[in-house]
C-alpha cells in the first residue's frame, strides 16, 4: 500500500501499517515556532510514547492528530499529518476526525453527568442507534471499571475516585470505537496504584487500538510502549522553548542503545 | 478481542453529515446574532428616545436646558428644574453614602469581627439593593417623612439664615427623597468597596503591619490608596444608579418644577417627572418628556462608561 | 551574642512597640469605632423597613388579598390584588421569555464562540445597559409598543421588563458558563461533538444550576420593578382578559395606592409591599443557599 512507503525514516517499522503519519511537520503559535520538522510514522494497534522534557512539544503534536489545536486562535501548522494516507488537515471535517481518533486527557473530565450518560454521550453524540445498555456495559468492560461501579450507573462520575474517573474516561473515548486513541499523560494526576491499573489497561487495549500516549515518566514507557519517540526542546532567540523530534524507534532500542547523544543523556537521566 | 472493532478503519474520513454541519452553523450565528443584539437595544434604546424627542428638539433646542418653566398649558418647556433636582439629590446621596459605604466596607473587609458574622452583615448590606425601590417609597411616605418632621422645623427655625434650609418643611422633598437614596445606592458602594479591598494582595498589608504601621495606618495609607481605582468606579455605578432612581424619589421628592435651593422645599429629577407626567401627556409634551429622558439617558451613559472603565481597568490588575 | 543581650533588645523593642500603640492606639480604636458605627448606621435601614413593612402588611394577608379586585377608595379592609398578582406574574413571565433565551444565547456567544475584542466591547455594552435608569426602558417600550399598537398593555409592559433582565442574564450567564472548565469542553470537542451539541450536551448542564440562580434572582428583581411598567402597562382595576389592554401589577398597586388619603388602599398597598419584598429575599436567600453547593 501507498502510504507504508513513509515508513522510511524509521526502517524498524516495515512490518506494521502506519495510521498517522507527519511529514515535515512545523507548528507555530502566532509567529513562534513550537515543534519543527518532525517527521514520523506511527504504526497500527501499537502502543506509542511520546516522551522529552517540558516545553518539547509532545502535548502539541498529539492535539494536531484529533485537531484540537484548532481550538486556539493563533495555532498553525505546515507540512502534513495524514491518517491512513488521508492528509488531516485538507478537505476533512475536525468533529470527523475526532469521532476516529478520541483523546484522554492529562486531568480526569468526566462530564458532571451520570457514568451511564457520559459513555452514552458519544453514541448519542454521533446519532448512533446501538443498545446504549450493551454500549455502556461493553465499554466499562474494556476499560476495567465494570465490576466497581456497575450498581450505580446511574451515580454522577465526578463522584468516582481519580482513578476511576480516569477509567471512566477511557471508556467514554473507546465508547465510539475509535481507530487511535490518544493519551496526554493521563497518570499524572494519579496515584501509583491507580497508574498501575490504567498502565496495564492501555496494554490490554493495544490489541484492539492504536495508542499514542505521551508521558514525561520514562519508567512508564519503557513499561507499556511498543515505540518511543524522544522529543527535545532548545531555546531560541527571544527565550522561548521550541521542540523538534530527536530519535523515533522501538522502544528496546531507545532506552538500550539509542542512536542519538541526546536520547541517552535523557534516558539515563543526565537531564530534564 | 477483535471482535468489534472492524468498523471503518482506513476508510477514508468522511464529510460530516450536512444537518449537523448546518446545526452547527446556524447556532454559531444566532447566538452571535443575539450578542450584537444585546449591544444594539442600548443603541436603540437611544436611538428610539431621540427620534421621539425629535419635535422637542427641534422647538426647543439647547434652550430646553436652562429655562426653567414646565407649562404644558403654554406648550413652554424646559428642563433645568429636574436637571437640577437630579444633580443635586444624587450629590447629597453620594456625600453621605460615600463616608458610610467606604467605612462599612472597611469594618466588613477587615477582621474586626468573625468571618461568619461578616459573611452575613455583608450580605444583609446587599439585601438593601435587593428591595424593590417602590417599597422604599410607601416606608419614605408613612415612615421617614414624619420622622424628620421635627428635624426639618428644627433645621429651618434655626438655620433657616442658610439658604440650604430657607424654606419650612413641608414633608416631601429634596431631603427625604436624598436621605432614601443614599440607601438604596450603599449596597452598591459598599458591595464594590469590599471587593476591590478583599482582592488586594495580602502581602500589601503585611508590607505594611511589618514596617511597624498599625492598623488604621495601613488602611489610610496603604489599602485605601491600592483600592482606590475600584472604589472610585463603584462610586460612579453609584452615582449613576442615584441619577436614574425613580420610583422611591417620585414619592418623596414632592415634584415641583421650581427651582428652589432649599433641601426642605419638594423638588423633583427628570425620572420623577416622566414617571408623574408620561400616562397623562399630550404630543407636545410627550416629546419634551422623551427630550428630558434623553439627557437623562445621555448623563448616566457618560457616568456609567466612566464606571465601567475604571472598574474594567482595576479587573486588568487583578 | 549572650543570652542577657538578647532579652534586653527584645525588652527594648517590646517598649518601643508598647510606646507607639499606647499613642496611636486611640487612633485606631477611633476609625474602628467610627466604621462601626457606620456599619450599622447602613443595616439600620434595612431593619426598619423590613420591620414596618411586615408590621404594616401582614395583618392586611387575608384570603381576600389574593382572591378579589382593588377595593373602591372608601371601603375600608375589602377587596385585594389579586388582578395585580397575576398581571406581575403575566408580565414577569413574558419578559422572562423574551429575555432569557436572547440573553442566554448571547452569553453563549460571548462565553463560548467569541474572539477577539468584540466579547470585550459587547460585555462593556451589556455592562452599560445594566446602568441603563429603567424608567428609561419603560420609555423605548413606550416608544416601540404603545404608540405603535395604540394601547397600554401587558405585552408591552412584560417587555420593558424583559429589556431590564436582559443584561443581568446575559452576565450571570456568561460567569456561569466560564466557571465549567474547559477540560470539560476538550472532552466534548474530543470525542467527535460539535459545537452546537458541546455546548447544549455538556456546557449548558454542567452550567445549569448557577444560570438557573442567576436568571431566578434577575427574575425576581423584576417582579418588584415599578417605573417600566408605569407608562407601558398602566394599571387596571379589572381583571386581565387580555395581553393587550392596560394591567395592573402589584409595584404599581403600591406606587398608587400609597400615595391616595383612603386608609383601606394603603393598608393593601402596605400588603402588596410586603408580597414584593418577600419573592426578593425569598429568592436571594435561596439563591445564596443554592450556590453553595455548585458543582464547580
Amino acid at each position: 500500500m501507498e502510504h507504508t512507503a513513509q515508513h522510511t525514516d524509521v526502517p524498524a517499522l516495515r512490518d506494521t501499517e502506519t495510521v498517522i503519519a507527519t511529514e515535515q511537520l512545523n507548528v507555530y503559535y502566532g509567529d513562534f515556532l513550537a515543534l519543527r520538522n518532525v517527521n514520523m510514522a506511527i504504526p497500527e494497534r501499537k502502543v506509542t510514547a511520546l516522551i522529552g522534557p517540558s516545553g518539547c512539544g509532545k502535548s502539541t503534536l498529539i492535539r494536531c492528530f484529533n485537531r484540537l489545536n484548532d481550538l486556539i486562535d493563533s495555532f498553525h501548522l505546515d507540512g502534513r499529518v495524514t491518517y491512513y494516507g488521508q492528509d488531516l488537515y485538507q478537505d476533512v471535517d475536525a468533529v470527523q476526525v475526532r469521532r476516529r481518533i478520541g483523546m484522554v486527557f492529562q486531568q480526569p473530565n468526566p462530564f458532571p453527568k451520570s457514568i451511564y450518560d457520559n459513555i452514552a454521550f458519544g453514541a448519542r453524540a454521533t446519532g448512533l442507534t446501538t443498545d446504549l445498555d450493551e454500549l455502556v456495559e461493553r465499554s466499562l468492560k474494556r476499560s476495567a471499571l465494570w465490576e466497581e461501579v456497575k450498581d450505580k450507573l446511574k451515580t454522577n462520575g465526578l463522584s468516582l475516585s481519580g482513578g476511576q474517573q480516569q477509567r471512566l474516561c477511557i471508556a467514554r473515548a473507546i465508547s465510539t470505537e475509535p481507530d487511535v486513541v490518544l493519551m496526554d499523560e493521563p497518570c499524572s494526576s494519579l496515584d501509583p496504584l491507580s497508574t498501575l491499573k490504567i498502565e496495564s489497561l492501555i496494554r490490554e487495549l493495544a490489541e484492539e487500538y492504536t495508542i499514542i500516549i505521551v508521558t514525561h515518566n520514562m519508567q512508564q514507557a519503557a513499561r507499556m510502549a511498543d515505540y518511543t519517540a524522544f522529543f527535545n526542546a532548545e531555546a531560541t532567540e527571544d527565550g522561548k522553548r521550541s521542540g523538534y523530534l530527536v530519535e523515533f524507534a522501538p522502544t528496546r532500542k531507545i532506552f538500550d542503545q539509542p542512536a542519538q547523544e541526546a536520547t541517552r543523556n535523557y534516558v539515563n537521566g543526565q537531564f530534564g | 478481542m477483535t471482535s468489534s472493532t472492524s468498523g471503518p478503519k482506513g476508510k477514508p474520513i468522511e464529510a460530516r453529515s450536512q444537518r449537523s454541519q448546518w446545526s452547527d452553523r446556524s447556532f454559531t450565528w444566532l447566538t452571535r446574532l443575539m450578542a450584537f443584539g444585546v449591544a444594539a437595544v442600548l443603541v436603540f434604546i437611544g436611538v428610539q428616545v431621540a427620534i421621539d424627542a425629535m419635535p422637542a428638539i427641534r422647538r426647543y433646542g439647547l434652550e430646553f436646558l436652562v429655562t426653567s418653566s414646565w407649562n404644558p398649558v403654554d406648550d413652554a418647556y424646559g428642563a433645568l428644574p429636574v436637571i437640577y433636582g437630579t444633580l443635586v439629590s444624587s450629590f447629597i446621596a453620594l456625600l453621605l453614602a460615600v463616608p458610610i459605604g467606604v467605612g462599612t466596607a472597611l469594618f466588613l473587609s477587615e477582621d474586626f469581627l468573625p468571618r461568619p458574622v461578616r459573611t452575613v452583615l455583608s450580605f444583609m448590606v446587599e439585601m438593601l439593593a435587593a428591595i424593590p425601590s417602590v417599597v422604599y417609597g410607601i416606608w419614605g411616605i408613612f415612615v421617614l417623612i414624619p420622622f424628620l418632621g421635627p428635624i426639618g422645623d428644627w433645621l429651618h427655625q434655626n438655620l433657616g439664615w442658610i439658604p440650604l434650609f430657607g424654606t419650612a418643611y413641608l414633608g416631601p422633598g429634596m431631603l427625604p427623597a436624598a436621605l432614601v437614596l443614599t440607601v438604596m445606592i450603599l449596597p452598591i458602594i459598599t458591595a464594590i468597596a469590599r471587593d476591590s479591598l478583599i482582592s488586594l494582595p495580602p502581602a500589601l498589608r503585611q508590607a505594611a503591619l511589618g514596617m511597624g504601621a498599625t492598623r488604621w495606618t495601613a488602611i489610610f495609607r496603604v489599602l485605601i490608596p491600592a483600592a482606590f481605582s475600584g472604589i472610585v468606579g463603584g462610586i460612579m455605578l453609584a452615582l449613576g444608579r442615584a441619577m436614574g432612581e425613580t420610583m422611591a424619589v417620585t414619592m418623596l421628592i414632592g415634584n415641583s418644577n421650581d427651582l428652589n435651593i432649599s433641601i426642605l422645599a419638594p423638588a423633583n429629577t427628570v425620572a420623577s417627572l416622566l414617571a408623574n407626567q408620561f400616562a397623562e401627556a399630550g404630543d407636545l409634551q410627550i416629546a419634551a418628556l422623551m427630550y428630558a429622558g434623553l439627557v437623562l439617558f445621555g448623563l448616566t451613559l457618560v457616568v456609567n462608561i466612566l464606571a465601567e472603565m475604571i472598574v474594567q481597568r482595576v479587573n486588568v490588575y487583578k | 551574642m549572650t543570652a542577657t543581650d538578647y532579652r534586653t533588645r527584645a525588652d527594648r523593642a517590646r517598649r518601643a512597640i508598647a510606646d507607639q500603640t499606647s499613642g496611636p492606639g486611640y487612633f485606631d480604636l477611633f476609625w474602628t469605632g467610627v466604621a462601626g458605627f457606620f456599619t450599622l448606621l447602613a443595616l439600620i435601614p434595612l431593619v426598619l423597613v423590613l420591620a414596618y413593612v411586615v408590621f404594616r402588611g401582614f395583618s392586611r394577608l387575608n384570603w381576600a388579598a389574593f382572591t378579589q379586585l382593588p377595593p373602591p377608595p372608601l371601603a375600608p379592609d375589602q377587596g385585594g390584588f389579586a388582578n395585580a398578582l397575576i398581571g406581575t406574574l403575566i408580565m414577569v413571565g413574558i419578559g422572562a421569555l423574551v429575555s432569557v433565551p436572547f440573553g442566554v444565547l448571547a452569553a453563549v456567544y460571548l462565553s463560548e464562540f467569541s474572539q477577539g475584542q468584540v466579547p470585550r466591547w459587547i460585555r462593556f455594552a451589556t455592562n452599560v445597559l445594566s446602568g441603563v435608569p429603567s424608567i428609561l426602558m419603560g420609555v423605548f417600550i413606550y416608544g416601540l409598543f404603545v404608540i405603535t399598537t395604540g394601547t397600554y398593555s401587558a405585552v408591552a409592559g412584560g417587555f420593558a421588563l424583559g429589556v431590564l433582565m436582559l443584561p443581568i442574564i446575559v452576565r450571570t450567564t456568561d460567569e456561569s458558563l466560564q466557571i465549567v472548565p474547559k477540560q470539560v469542553r476538550w472532552a466534548a470537542i474530543g470525542m467527535g461533538a460539535s459545537k452546537f451539541q458541546t455546548v447544549l450536551r455538556v456546557v449548558l448542564p454542567a452550567a445549569l444550576p448557577a444560570i438557573a440562580t442567576g436568571l431566578t434572582l434577575a427574575v425576581a428583581r423584576a417582579a418588584g420593578e415599578t417605573a417600566p411598567l408605569l407608562f407601558t402597562a398602566l394599571f387596571s382595576q379589572y381583571w386581565l382578559d387580555s395581553l393587550l389592554q392596560p394591567t395592573a401589577s402589584l409595584s404599581v398597586l403600591v406606587y398608587n395606592f400609597a400615595r391616595v388619603p383612603y386608609e383601606g388602599q394603603q393598608r393593601l398597598a402596605w400588603a402588596a409591599a410586603l408580597i414584593l419584598v418577600g419573592i426578593v429575599m425569598l429568592t436571594s436567600i435561596l439563591s445564596r443557599w443554592a450556590t453553595r453547593k455548585q458543582i464547580y
